[in-house]
């Protein structure tokens, strides 16, 4: 059997509109929504293939392909996903999902409220981890799914592999949770909140109903898309990258962009402004800050976990400093002491906490191994 | 499943009981792991150091953590394991006595196996005036990852020391099991300890 990496191809994003109201955390009961979702390959006869990506603060339902021959870019997971690749598609029905209150097409702020014909804007409920999980569930009855061959994410998508094992233990075989942590500490609140502050505080930003206004509080989503940059990157990998370079070789004694990691965050900023809604970055940070399963059971992650009937890989990254090694210790350890089975990887890379979507050749080995196994056992 | 197991392994397989819960330290590819997975219905983890061992363990099925002994095993609770084995991997340690003791915390009972160093061969060769190399020591002096050489008598005294009892002692001199002498004829020594 060849193992050549292949792409999945051109794909076509899909919608699914649900009617019956979805029991927020807040309270709301929210309905109508849609949710907007990709797949690729073949869903087997048995459904027991399917494979669950769950994206993180800035991603989305395009997750592997392109939309057609002459697009530039690919989905955001698409070196892990393919023929050929880790999460193999000519094993795998791969899933994914646009989550509630994002900006790619699933129902949030920045789409019209069907009650009054207008944007949402800042009447958009809050969101939570669990209710993302619970209306993904929807979709997987909807897809005639019962029960996920593994359910994967990193970072925020990891806190939702992890609430799928603890909600629905019989729809789970395997949970992947990576770069990812069992609760947000309080320095990690903190950055959420100084990217939240700059959004807040944008004169355009009108209280989240900048759409009426036919603005953009761009200046303010760009901050928090700079600052949360900075915590993705390590500062060894920065500094190969950048070090103090200066765009001109020399200084200018002004303000403008002088070193060449002002420049790389200005346009990462601009780029991400132009693109993201800045009412779902304040709701996706906030359902990280909420995220915390182990509440529930009297702040007790081990009492959680022993709900879980689904088998684990954790892994983290030794540069990865907004999503330490520590942290995804601590769901090892609560695991092992719950007896749920896990393997655990601390891979040695550069990336900080953007090594999820790198290929450090250990991380790549580890999840080829592991989704072979679960390959393995949906083909028995 | 490959049911062949390396003969040291193979003797460690025979102390465990099936059903028992198992934490197996350094356990390189696995092989030990899934020989009692399928064979006595163990269950359990290894902790490895090396991802990629990880990754072999994780392709055998079995559940593997990457850690540092080192470092203690803070990431398993007290008496929380039937069984916990150190294998080959004792005499490469700094904390030598803290990991002992730490397998007796987490775990009711330890296997611990490591190359005697007063087997008649190796007490030849430094009789000839040079440090051992063998089959069971294949390592010149200076690149030696092992740093804490004993004999049975040494390991014996260190129990002794901790008020760790010795349940079960075999020596063995390749395939074969040694009784007479052993800490001149055996090789390999292999214990089975508790509180």
């Amino acid at each position: 059997m060849s193992n050549t990496e292949q792409s999945v191809g051109i794909v076509t994003a899909q919608s699914a509109d649900f009617s019956t109201p979805l029991e927020l955390a807040c309270g709301v009961a929210l309905s109508p929504y849609c949710l907007k979702y990709e797949t690729y390959g073949e869903l087997n006869a048995a459904k027991s293939n399917a494979v669950l990506i769950c994206h993180a603060l800035s991603g989305h339902h395009h997750v592997a392909g392109r939309y057609a021959d002459d697009d530039k870019s690919a989905g955001w997971w698409d070196n892990m996903i393919g023929p050929g690749k880790p999460i193999d598609t000519r094993y795998f029905f791969v899933v994914g999902v646009n989550n509630l209150g994002g900006c790619h097409g699933s129902s949030g702020p920045a789409s019209l409220n069907p009650a009054t014909g207008q944007p949402w804007g800042s009447t958009f409920p809050l969101m939570t981890v669990p209710d993302w999980v619970c209306a993904q569930a929807r979709l997987a009855d909807r897809l005639g799914i019962d029960r996920w061959a593994a359910v994967i994410g990193g970072s925020l998508g990891g806190m939702q592999a992890l609430q799928w094992s603890i909600d629905f233990p019989e729809r789970v075989a395997h949970a992947l949770v990576i770069a990812s942590a069992p609760k947000l500490s309080a320095q990690n609140i903190a950055f959420n909140d100084v990217a939240r502050q700059a959004i807040l505080s944008d004169p355009e930003f009108h209280g989240g109903d900048f759409y009426a206004h036919g603005v953009v509080p761009r200046r303010g989503l760009r901050l928090a898309r700079m600052l949360g940059h900075i915590t993705y990157l390590s500062d060894d990998g920065m500094g190969e990258k950048f070090g103090r370079m200066l765009r001109s070789g020399e200084f200018k004694f002004g303000y403008d962009v002088e070193f060449e990691i002002e420049s790389y965050l200005r346009y990462q900023g601009d780029k991400f402004s132009d693109m993201f809604d800045a009412n779902t970055y304040l709701l996706m940070t906030k359902a990280l800050d909420y995220f915390d399963p182990a509440k529930s059971y009297d702040d007790d992650l081990v009492a959680a976990l022993r709900r879980s009937r689904s088998r684990y890989l954790v892994a983290s990254f030794t540069s990865d400093w907004r999503f330490s090694p520590l942290r995804s210790r601590e769901l090892v350890r609560a695991l092992v002491a719950a007896d749920r089975p896990v393997s655990y990887g601390e891979i040695e890379s550069t990336h900080g906490h953007d090594a999820f979507l790198m290929l450090d050749p250990p991380y790549v080995r580890l999840m080829r191994s592991y989704l072979a196994g679960v390959a393995a056992e949906v083909r028995a | 499943m490959n049911t062949t197991l390396r003969a040291d392994l193979r003797l460690i397989a025979d102390w465990v009981r099936p059903g028992a819960r198992v934490l197996d330290l350094g356990c390189g590819d696995g092989a030990l792991l899934a020989w009692l997975q399928q064979h006595r219905q163990t269950r359990g983890y290894g902790v490895e150091i090396d991802v990629e061992n990880v990754a072999r363990c994780v392709e055998a099925g079995v559940s593997a953590i990457q850690g540092d002994l080192e470092t203690g095993l803070s990431d398993f609770a007290d008496g929380s394991f039937d069984l916990v084995i150190l294998s080959q991997t004792i005499q490469a340690m700094h904390h030598t006595e803290e990991i002992l003791l730490e397998m007796l915390r987490v775990g009711r009972e330890a296997i611990v196996t490591f190359p005697n160093f007063g087997y008649w061969q190796n007490r030849w060769q430094i009789f000839r005036g040079r440090m051992p190399v063998s089959e069971t020591i294949p390592y010149q002096w200076y690149d030696t990852p092992n740093i804490h050489w004993c004999m049975l008598g040494d390991f014996e005294a260190l129990c002794a020391k901790n008020g760790i009892r010795l349940l079960e002692r075999v020596v063995m001199d390749g395939e074969r099991r040694v009784g007479f002498l052993p800490n001149l004829f055996g090789s390999l020594a292999f214990y089975r300890v508790g509180r």
